[in-house]
């Protein structure tokens, strides 16, 4: 793959930021995936995976990622995908997934109710 | 650690996050769905542990409908942005909290954004019932559970049967008052939803 110097002005950012590729595997991360690094970034590596990097070496969710990039959800995906495939990064997939029986177990809603009380 | 950060790509410097423990492993998903300016930004923040903080999701062409915005606030937009913050529920679980719009095109990314979600807030600004409907029908359509809860800027003129009626709520629903701004009152409308997946939940244990 080639990297390529990410000028943070050029209008086709998008495009620019993820090789003009314009899907990830949508399935690869829900919105609320937990990232953690499992590495440093190294010099040359693209910035935005650089940044991910950084900002993941305690959890967070994709969906933070993606606000914190001021990239859309969709394009961040795409450059997890490319960590996740190089094992800079573990995910963490959320145990409510999709297909499942709609309602979560009450052991899990327990569990909120506890939290939420604790507010 | 860097003593001087000098990102790269424009980013601005990271801002003072608040990080989650190590040991989360498991996050969840509550989505709080209103019309424009009903207040959902309002209560993401009274329960969150982190400022609000947005994001967005690219539309392709396809159902890419005309904001109704009443003149309550000028949008218009061919991406769906929402709001969302988070509360730590114990040491291996988070709950993310999405405040997300109400219109049409929105539920087009239902399924791509908000799959595995346990349940759903209907923020309703009194003034303003019939955005309500839709989110309401769409909600049913994809079968996930959800309460209703009235946001009270002001004294509500109406009762909340009244407001049941109007709608056209099953009883079957939780309908409850809050005034997002609290976050007591907020929390509590969190509360009544998590029972009610929990009555639901355990109906569904029980049953053959």
């Amino acid at each position: 793959m080639i990297r390529e110097a990410i000028d943070g002005e050029n209008p086709d950012r998008l495009y620019t930021v993820t090789g003009g590729r314009s899907r990830a595997d949508e399935n690869a991360f829900d919105l609320v995936t937990l990232i953690v690094s499992e590495s440093d970034p190294t010099p040359g590596m693209q910035s935005e995976h650089a940044a991910i990097l950084r900002m993941c070496r305690s959890p967070v969710a994709v969906v933070e990622v993606a606000a914190e990039l001021k990239l859309p959800v969709s394009v961040v995906k795409i450059l997890l995908c490319d960590l996740l495939d190089t094992g800079r990064i573990a995910a963490r997939h959320p145990s409510a997934s999709v297909g499942r029986t709609p309602l979560p177990h009450p052991e899990i809603l327990k569990q909120v109710l506890v939290g939420l009380k604790n507010l | 650690m860097d003593s001087r950060i000098s990102e790269v790509a424009g980013q601005a410097p990271p801002r003072s996050r608040t990080p989650l423990a190590s040991t989360v492993n498991d996050a969840l998903k509550i989505v709080i769905v209103g019309g424009f300016g009903v207040g959902k930004t309002t209560m993401v923040r009274a329960v969150s542990e982190i400022r609000p903080l947005s994001t967005e999701e690219t539309m392709t062409g396809a159902g890419i409908g005309i904001d109704d915005t009443g003149g309550v606030r000028e949008k218009s937009t061919t991406t769906v942005a929402f709001d969302f913050g988070r509360i730590s529920l114990n040491e291996q679980k988070v709950l993310y909290l999405f405040g997300a719009p109400g219109q049409q095109r929105f539920w087009f990314l239902w399924d791509r954004l908000f799959a595995g979600t346990l349940g759903a807030v209907v923020l309703v600004d009194t003034r303003r019932v019939a955005d309500s409907w839709y989110a309401i029908d769409r909600l049913e359509h994809h079968g996930m559970p959800f309460v209703v809860a009235r946001n009270n800027f002001d004294e509500p003129e109406h009762t909340l049967p009244q407001l049941r009626e109007a709608l056209s709520l099953s009883d079957d629903v939780p309908l409850v008052d809050c005034d997002a701004r609290h976050r007591a009152s907020s929390k509590s409308v969190l509360i009544a939803l998590v029972n009610h997946l929990y009555a639901l939940s355990t109906a569904q244990e029980t049953s053959p």
